[in-house]
């Protein structure tokens, strides 16, 4: 099947303005990706014509709203591989996923010298929460080192649990080396020392079909505004025995069966887990993009994001004045490097933009890698499904002028 | 008002024509610019707001409104540096009285950085601004 590209441009309205005077290369999709017009269109339609609170009034808006709403838990469950929607909770992106998974799940269960086991490549998101149970009860974390190419050995992260791990918290996919993570050894190994796993799936999740179920781990956390869809949009697939062993982490309506003076009643997973009116329109539009994203088919995005991977791996390769961080076999479409010299992240990234590319500079959220690597900055050209080989080109070309502007 | 130096670089950049010949004037004025010692490098000198570390050395002769204020300044980012090379022609050498009267905004504009000095980017122009006029207003109250 061919991938119509052209097609799939036209659907993504940004893609078609200019930045700087240059027509817009957007390699920034790691940090966040443009919307396609359905999207848009589904958020507009939401806010103009079947907008209202959801689960509470008895309203037809009410009820059409809800029904819209709840219909995308089906969506994501879907889109992941996930037979049972009740396994689906709502989230405003990655980050309050795995924080609920700290406070609800976590927190109760580890004490002072339990361990958990991560990778020296996550994101803050997947660490920061962590750190909440270091300085509050004595948590210790311990680190999984990448090898010089960005590969990590499944066998390495099986090691580094012991007796007191309690958690494996690991990245699917590494949003700076952009190596996609063996993870299902390292689940199965883990599951057979009963320690639970959880996957940030914030950038493996935009770029290959997924099958959670055959997977196996037991929280995996996306975010909604890198899959084409709104900001604060997000769920975590959390398996429904996890879900039963979690106390609820934010308070408020919507989570409760009962309230009175002295007790309250939870409702049940996974609306226990989702406290106030939640991100309605921006769910909608999350369902949206899910399913246009399986219209296209994640097999031909994939496809499409490794001929994209091909190609910039071997244009990059050619600037031998560049360092690219990260050369797994099992590296996706994102690229991290640095310029050889005194040249800055942000100098680079300054130019680049002049050029009309958008690029990320900077630690990407990844301090411990950084310093790992013994990087203070890097700019990262991050793809998505509709960037294009043309769009390597102007990136190959613009880097050529930092090369001399910076030489 | 402005300082000769800052004529000479504001004179060179009306026969420059694209951005590209602009910055890559900015860059040549930051490597011609002596990098401070690592040694004042440290937090009092660092510039925060930046995406890039900045650091501005004050270096004020005299006392009170006269005083002379002279400053140098660092970045690990080269454009940044030569944004800061920039900034040392403007300023460097004026009483603290005439580096509050600056209007940076405005002699900035005359070399197309103006765009720099928006509080949305990150590159830390504004921050260094208006840590030279604190460094001046504070000399100047003295």
């Amino acid at each position: 099947m061919t991938y119509d590209i052209d097609k799939i441009r036209a659907d993504f309205p940004i893609l078609s303005r200019q930045v700087n005077g240059k027509p817009l290369v957007y390699l920034d999709n790691g940090a966040s990706a443009q919307k396609p017009q359905v999207v848009i269109d589904a958020v507009t339609q939401a806010y103009s014509m079947e907008y209202a609170n959801v689960h509470r009034g008895l309203h037809y808006l009410s009820n059409l709203a809800t029904e819209k709403y709840e219909g995308v838990r089906g969506t994501i469950a879907r889109f992941l591989g996930v037979k049972n929607e009740e396994e689906i909770v709502f989230t405003s992106g990655a980050t309050e996923g795995i924080n609920l998974v700290a406070y609800g799940w976590a927190m109760p269960r580890m004490q002072a010298g339990d361990e958990i086991v991560l990778t020296i490549a996550e994101h803050h998101a997947n660490i920061v929460p962590w750190h909440f149970l270091r300085e509050r009860q004595g948590v210790v974390l311990k680190w999984v080192e990448v090898d010089a190419k960005g590969d990590l050995d499944p066998q390495a992260m099986i090691d580094a649990i012991g007796p007191k791990t309690k958690l494996v918290a690991m990245s699917h996919m590494s949003n700076v080396l952009g190596t996609v993570f063996d993870v299902k050894p390292v689940i199965e190994a883990a599951h057979a020392k009963g320690v639970p796993v959880l996957l940030d799936g914030s950038q493996a999740a935009v770029h290959m079909p997924l099958d959670l179920d055959d997977l196996g781990a037991d929280f995996y956390a996306v975010t909604g505004h890198k899959l084409y869809g709104p900001s604060g949009s997000g769920a975590i697939h959390i398996k429904a025995e996890r879900m039963s062993e979690m106390r609820p982490f934010i308070g408020g309506g919507d989570m409760i069966r009962e309230v009175h003076r002295d007790r309250v009643i939870y409702n049940d997973p996974p609306m226990m887990f989702e406290a106030g009116t939640p991100g309605i329109v921006q769910q909608i539009g999350l369902g949206v993009a899910l399913d246009y994203m399986m219209g296209v088919g994640m097999q031909n995005i994939a496809a499409h994001e490794a001929r994209l991977r091909d190609y910039a791996s071997t244009r990059l390769a050619g600037l031998n004045w560049l360092n690219v961080q990260g050369t797994s076999a099992r590296k996706g479409a994102i690229f991290s490097f640095t310029l050889e010299g005194a040249a800055h992240a942000h100098d680079i990234s300054t130019v680049l933009d002049k050029k009309g590319v958008a690029v990320r500079a900077g630690q990407h959220c990844t301090g411990p890698l950084m310093a790992h690597l013994g990087l203070n900055a890097t700019c990262r050209a991050s793809f998505g499904m509709y960037n294009t080989e043309g769009e390597v080109d102007v990136l190959i070309e613009a880097l050529e002028l930092c090369h001399e502007l910076f030489a | 008002m402005a300082s000769p130096a800052f004529e000479e670089i504001a004179e060179t950049f009306e026969f420059l024509e694209d951005w590209e010949e602009r910055y890559r004037h900015v860059i040549d004025l930051g490597k011609a610019m002596d990098p401070l010692e690592d040694a004042v490098k440290v937090p009092a000198t660092k510039v925060d707001g930046c995406a890039s570390q900045v650091w501005i050395l004050p270096q004020i002769e005299g006392e009170g409104r006269a005083a002379v204020f002279r400053f140098r300044g660092d970045s690990d980012a080269m454009i940044v540096r030569g944004l800061i090379a920039v900034l040392h022609a403007l300023y460097d050498g004026l009483s603290v009285d005439e580096v509050l009267k600056v209007d940076a905004g405005g002699e900035l504009a005359r070399l197309g950085l103006n765009d720099h000095l928006s509080s949305q980017r990150s590159n830390g122009l504004r921050a260094m601004v208006e840590r030279i006029r604190l460094l001046a207003a504070e000399k100047a109250s003295s």
